[in-house]
């Protein structure tokens, strides 16, 4: 009688164990056909145009002083090894300069002089990691709209690419938006993080402040705005280092 | 084969009437699955950050409420929930497990209960972003239309009796000894169906998508209402993660119970629509099982 019922415990666990793992391995199967792949992501698309049509000029919410985050935590490259990085870096940035050039009329060399002398913006936004934490701080920096103006886009300018001095692991990081999120007042590029230059931790001398959307789009370590008509072409052709190498979305507004 | 309720007779046990409608079931095998997809793909998520906190900031030097995790304890390796102060022991389920190839794996929840399977936040959100949409729309559409229908209004609406401290009790004891409504009392939700139907439909579903909508950052530019309501973005992850274990609450009773009340005729009933009437208790013998 016990021999009967273990048994039949041991079927039943078997036989559950058994659809589940079928179940699963067939989600992985079903997630390896590209059609069926290529729906799902094609959920990005309508993402993109749902929150565009509900938000495009929305502001993100800016926080008080009080409700930041008293430690902010630091992701991705904390550090950079290049060479000229590392010389820039020495001299506290002093030569260092931002490049802007691709699809624009007026390519230009901006130095931390020239950057300050733009419009500046400080914000106190709300940091969302794609891996679902969050930190509050501040941000300082010029917009990114005058910048692009002074240097003039060219009609076929579609989308703006930021080139960083990290590699990581072993590859360059690059991010991208379009002339949306480009334009937007919040958009800017920011040297100052609570009160004080940004730290190499967090993308010293400049990082990318894009606020509507995940923690991966903020490039850090600019070193380079280019204006370009199509991603492809650039690195592996999906617009960003996390959108090449990891199937992330490049629109991360969700 | 009876047919469904004539006008002026009334159904009796034993009979095979419609009790389903076609909505219903379609909304119910396509929630079946998208439930399913969400709640793997979102424990896949969660294992990127294997912790929730309440507020609208929380990351790694912030105090989480709830941790999945391992940690050295002596010779070996131990796997642990935290919950506020108290550590609960998950060696082998979560924070510590071995893997498919049998392979030791420090992360949250095991690849038997994740979609995907292995590690992979970006799989897990184009899973869980573009099933979504059905979850949310397939809502909108159901209760619109059960509105259209009077399905709401008829079957899910507690009339003020129902409500009533007594009747809800009555239908608990009732349901302790497993005595489910026969006859023509069992064409209808009893009070205690109605409550969990109407929190999953109004309560949880919707807290769902509203917390979902709380966390994207696109999202809180327009609509901040969202994660202000909970008390900022951290706290509407929290409460998602809490309204997905309720709704997997909800999922065993609601299998236990089709269980108890006869597999066969319950699942007919949602597949088919058709059901047979439990025949009365007070019925003569011959007539019952």
């Amino acid at each position: 009688m016990s021999r009967l019922i273990l048994s039949r415990r041991t079927l039943i666990r078997a036989g559950a164990a058994g659809a589940g793992s079928l179940l699963l391995s067939g989600c992985d199967k079903l997630f390896e056909n590209p059609t069926f792949r290529g729906t799902l992501e094609s959920a990005e698309d309508l993402h993109q145009a749902a929150q565009r049509a509900l938000g495009r000029d929305a502001l993100a919410r800016e926080f008080a002083a009080s409700d930041m985050s008293p430690a902010f935590r630091a992701n991705g490259s904390r550090e950079v090894a290049d060479p000229a990085y590392r010389r820039h870096f020495a001299q506290g940035f002093a030569e260092w300069s931002l490049r802007v050039d691709g699809l624009v009329d007026k390519p230009l060399t901006l130095p931390f002089t020239a950057l300050k002398a733009f419009p500046q913006r400080t914000q106190i936004t709300r940091h969302d990691c794609v891996e679902g934490w969050s930190a509050i701080g501040q941000w300082t920096g010029p917009r990114l709209g005058p910048i692009l103006d002074l240097a003039g886009l060219r009609p076929q300018a579609r989308y703006i690419v930021f080139h960083c001095a990290d590699l990581y692991h072993g590859r360059p990081y690059y991010e991208s938006i379009d002339l949306i999120d480009a334009f937007h007042p919040q958009t800017i590029l920011a040297w100052g993080m609570n009160g004080k230059p940004l730290e190499e931790a967090h993308g010293a001398p400049l990082r990318l402040r894009v606020e509507k959307q995940l923690g991966y789009k903020h490039a850090k370590f600019v070193t380079r705005v280019e204006a370009v008509a199509t991603l492809g072409g650039i690195h592996g052709g999906k617009g960003g280092y996390w959108e090449d190498n990891g199937a992330y979305a490049w629109y991360a507004g969700i | 084969m009876s047919e469904s309720v004539v006008a002026g007779t009334f159904p009796r046990g034993g009979e095979l009437l419609k009790r389903h409608r076609l909505s219903t079931r379609i909304w119910h095998w396509v929630n079946a699955v998208t439930l399913f997809v969400m709640l793997l793909s979102g424990l896949m998520i969660f294992n990127a950050h294997p912790r929730l906190y309440w507020g609208e900031y929380g990351a790694n030097p912030d105090t989480p409420w709830l941790k999945i995790g391992s940690a050295r304890t002596g010779p070996g390796e131990s796997g642990y929930l935290q919950l506020g102060g108290a550590r609960i022991e998950t060696t082998g389920v979560l924070g510590i497990w071995t893997d498919q190839d049998g392979n030791l794996q420090r992360r949250a929840f095991p690849y038997w209960a994740t979609i995907p399977s292995r590690y992979s936040l970006a799989g897990a959100r184009i899973w869980h972003l573009a099933f979504a949409w059905v979850l949310a729309l397939g809502l909108l559409f159901y209760l619109l239309w059960s509105l259209v229908t009077r399905h709401l209004q008829r079957d899910i609406h507690i009339t003020r009796a129902e409500w009533r401290p007594t009747h809800i009790w009555h239908d608990i004891k009732e349901h302790a000894r497993l005595r489910f409504p026969t006859g023509a009392a069992a064409l209808k939700y009893n009070v205690l169906q109605k409550i969990a139907y109407a929190g999953v439909l109004f309560v949880l579903l919707p807290l769902m998508i509203l917390t979902g909508l709380a966390m994207s950052p696109g999202t809180d530019a327009w609509l901040p209402a969202a994660s202000e309501l909970f008390g900022g973005r951290q706290s509407a992850r929290s409460v998602h993660f809490i309204c997905a274990f309720l709704l997997v609450l909800f999922f065993l009773v609601h299998i236990a119970m089709v269980v108890l009340a006869g597999p066969f005729n319950e699942v007919r009933s949602m597949i088919t629509g058709r059901y047979r009437l439990p025949p009365e208790r007070s019925a003569p013998k011959e007539t019952g099982q």
